[in-house]
């Protein structure tokens, strides 16, 4: 089964196989970000806990959920990173106040 | 002018002689024809909106005179804040998109309906549990909430009114606006007519489009907010609670975050109606379409960013007020360049006065009034002074009634004809107008000195010298509601006894022109193929 | 097939994902809470975290990413029209969705009997960080196991609508709709976990 698929609407979905890779890469990842938390990084151990979780993620988001196959319209692909931009404003400009009363 | 009545009859039956799956009453509250839907929340809106004008009438009898006039205290708390909650949640943020955007919406991109027709029905629905709920927690628990209806932590933990259900009641009408927003997107992506290019939509829809993605994104974190400040009230997670560490300005950042978008909620599609109104009644295409059609997004998207100038004397950092303040004068930018296209849009056009651009002239003029009174509030130095005074009720009173307000009048004596076939006394709109003018300037603009002046908001009683001006704008609230009794009694008659009128009697182009008073069912004979943009005339 | 039909799975999809969206928001303004409260109290976030099981947690957060794929898996099934494989899967993503909400119960059973628990007497004579902590734990965790739950409800209606055949290769968008659900409520558990379990 290594052929790309094509369904109905004309975007191609992964095959088992690389269904069945990314769940590895996300059992990898879980077992880095514990094995991380171990070790006393600072102020950089919340960084890298976010990153790893990211891109895990990034794995469901682009793979399970198809957004790496979605054609067409740019929506699909400028949703997530649409809306991660407006949440980091969010916070930053929170913190704006928090951070420097 | 006269009534061109166009001798067309459509062989269909109007949308209100369909044979819906239910008979009678069930076949409009049960209905997924958008038109109907429109109709329910016409009639729900207004209802409300009349409630929230019996409601400030009141409040404005209290403030004739100093000291007791004819409620307690804590009735007068309590009237304040149902008078913000019903105006905002209940009228103004669902308003035009509910109503207008509903009924126009789909005709206007060439479509037979939106995209999640039983969604939509769903969202009137939540609408009317939500309005029912909030209208329960009057006569519950321990009675009408008092805290304005901004629901500050830490007062809203502490009192002992019913806040829990008035709270849970907004937490529900924020899902009507997050479904109708998630519907008016999709429909305008995938279910425009052949030919209907993005820059052939007409600005209405571009507004709605704009206002429908603010809907979907910020709505949830007021939802959020109301929720966490139940579970404080019910179980004290401490989040909102200064006792257990708790920090109440971030209550105000969640809820500001969501409540500063609101008011783009209410503008956007207002302004829309305006691009829409314009065109037809200078008879010249708009100018700058899509300066218009990019502002609404930027208003959308920078509007997302300054909500912090609700609170530069909460305590925040005076880092982030001076960000806020900066972000809040770059988001008055798009809005004056609609102000300049619209204007430009009349300028050596062939005016053709009719009550719609009548009251659309009107917003433009006490919009920017709000609009400017706006810019003294972005200012540090000065909000210290006028922040929580008469200045600031002066001003929102400007924007969004002089603003919305008037969008959704001019609305009405514009798309009314379109959807029951008959036409309103035009003498009686023009009288009507006039009246309401006088009231609204003579209701607010007091207000815009009172605070000025110093006079606080939410206050029941106030010092003698500020007795003049209150009278005067006690005064100006009845010549007002005289005038709105005027227009929607006009109004009201037209739909049963105005005379009748054809598919386009005011020379519209856009697609709602050219189908039947009141539409079909399925809105088009046929979906039409579209060939060129919104409000070319001059041509052909 | 038409372009009607095509234009209407794109918006059905399209909807869906513009809900997840909304959801994300949703959650985003606890994470908002989390972290000013965590900037503001570090040490006492670090000192109540540690009273978490990182071993359940850690287990926990391997379930959901296994129902992710078998979320996934049906739905792949489905479209080759395998319809015993497809509900079988499904039926594993139920069983390892109920798992999940199974050892949350354990954990929050175990905190409540140690009088862990807001407003309770032995949290409040603490730091007001851990108090905090505590809050946006119950908080958090809380919605996101009612967002699971609610997502178990309608994968067990998409179990009865495969079996009835009325969801299918033809008519497969509710199972994907379903499973972008699905893979929304694991995602956010991929960012509660570390939050909550992994401070150092």
């Amino acid at each position: 089964m290594g052929d790309w698929m094509e369904n109905k609407e004309g975007s191609s979905i992964a095959n088992h196989r690389t269904y069945w890779a990314v769940w590895v890469g996300l059992i990898i990842l879980t077992g880095i970000t514990v094995s991380v938390a171990g070790r006393n990084l600072g102020r950089w151990s919340i960084a890298v806990a976010l990153a790893i979780a990211a891109i895990k993620a990034g794995l469901v988001l682009s793979y399970f959920m198809h957004l790496n196959y979605e054609k067409g319209i740019g929506l699909f692909k400028w949703m997530i990173p649409g809306i991660m931009i407006l949440f980091a404003l969010f916070i930053g400009l929170t913190f704006f106040d928090v951070a420097f009363r | 002018m006269t009534e061109k009545i166009i001798g067309e009859v459509q062989p269909a039956v109007s949308f209100y002689k369909s044979s819906e799956r239910f008979g009678g009453v069930f076949g409009w509250i049960f209905s997924t024809d958008h038109k109907r839907i429109g109709i329910l929340y016409l009639l729900s809106i207004l209802f409300f909106f009349l409630t929230g004008v019996s409601l400030g009438f009141l409040m404005r009898l209290e403030l004739m005179a100093p000291g007791p006039t004819l409620m307690k205290p804590q009735t007068y708390n309590a009237l304040f804040t149902l008078h913000g909650v019903i105006m905002i949640f209940l009228f103004v943020i669902p308003g035009i998109p509910a109503i207008f955007g509903n009924f126009f919406l789909p005709i206007q991109i060439g479509a037979r309906d939106v995209a999640f027709p039983r969604i939509n029905l769903l969202s009137w629905w939540i609408y009317m549990i939500g309005a029912i709920l909030a209208l329960l927690s009057l006569f519950t628990g321990g009675g009408p909430i008092d805290t304005g209806w901004t629901f500050y932590v830490p007062y809203s933990l502490r009192t002992t009114v019913n806040v829990p259900l008035a709270v849970f009641a907004v937490f529900i009408l924020g899902f009507s606006s997050i479904l109708t927003g998630i519907n008016f997107v999709t429909t305008v992506h995938w279910h425009r007519a052949p030919g209907m290019t993005w820059f052939r939509l007409p600005l209405f829809v571009w507004s709605l489009y704009a206002t429908a993605w603010v809907q979907i994104l910020v709505t949830p974190v007021v939802g959020i907010t109301l929720l966490l400040t139940l579970l404080e009230r019910l179980v004290g997670v401490g989040v909102f609670d200064p006792a257990k560490g708790g920090d109440p300005i971030l209550y105000q950042h969640l809820f500001w975050i969501y409540s500063h978008p609101a008011v783009y909620i209410m503008i956007l599609p207002a302004m829309g109606v305006i691009s829409e109104i314009l065109p037809v009644f200078a008879r010249r295409t708009i100018f700058g379409y899509k300066a218009i059609a990019f502002s609404s997004l930027a208003i959308a998207s920078v509007g997302s960013l300054v909500w912090g100038h609700h609170m530069f004397v909460s305590g925040q950092s005076d880092l982030a007020s001076l960000i806020f303040s900066f972000l809040t004068f770059l988001v008055a930018v798009p809005s004056a360049i609609k102000v300049f296209n619209w204007v430009a849009t009349l300028y050596k056009g062939s005016i053709e006065v009719e009550p719609p651009l009548l009251f659309s002239l009107t917003f433009i003029f006490l919009f920017s009034i709000g609009g400017l009174t706006g810019l003294f509030q972005g200012a540090l130095a000065l909000d210290v002074h006028l922040h929580d005074t008469y200045w600031i009720v002066g001003h929102f009173h400007y924007v969004i009634f002089g603003g919305t307000g008037f969008a959704i009048f001019g609305a009405l004596h514009y798309w009314l004809p379109k959807m029951v076939g008959r036409m309103y006394r035009k003498s009686l709109s023009y009288l009507a107008w006039a009246v309401i003018f006088v009231g609204f300037n003579t209701l607010y603009f007091p207000m815009l000195m009172l605070g000025w002046e110093g006079m606080p908001r939410r206050y029941y009683d106030y010092l003698a010298p500020f007795h003049t001006l209150q009278l005067i704008s006690t005064i100006g609230s009845w010549i007002l509601i005289a005038g709105l009794i005027l227009m929607f009694v006009n109004l009201f008659y037209s739909i049963f006894k105005g005379k009748r009128v054809g598919d386009n009697p005011w020379g519209g182009a856009t697609l709602e022109w050219q189908i039947s008073s009141p539409p079909i069912r399925e809105n088009f004979e046929k979906i039409p193929t579209v060939t060129r943009g919104p409000y070319e005339y001059g041509r052909s | 097939m038409d372009v009607h039909e095509n234009r209407h799975s794109i918006g059905s999809k399209a909807g869906m994902w513009l809900f997840i969206l909304s959801e994300i928001l949703l959650f985003g303004g606890l994470f908002i809470l989390y972290a000013v409260y965590r900037f503001k109290h570090p040490s006492a976030f670090h000192l109540a975290a540690e009273e978490l099981s990182r071993p359940l947690g850690t287990i926990n957060t391997l379930i959901l990413i296994t129902s992710s794929l078998t979320m996934a898996l049906s739905i792949l099934y489905l479209k080759k029209e395998d319809r015993l494989s497809s509900l079988m899967f499904l039926l594993s993503t139920l069983f390892f969705g109920f798992l999940f909400l199974l050892i949350k119960y354990f954990e929050w059973a175990g905190k409540i009997s140690r009088q862990i628990f807001p407003d309770s007497s032995r949290l409040l004579e603490r730091d007001q960080g851990e108090i905090l902590f505590y809050g946006l734990y119950y908080s958090m965790t809380g919605l996101h196991a009612l967002h699971l739950l609610v997502g178990l409800g309608v994968l067990f209606v998409m179990g009865i609508l495969i079996a009835k055949q009325k969801v299918n290769r033809e008519n497969i968008v509710p199972l994907e709709n379903s499973g972008l659900y699905w893979h929304l409520v694991d995602i956010i558990w991929i960012f509660l976990f570390p939050l909550f379990y992994l401070i150092t």
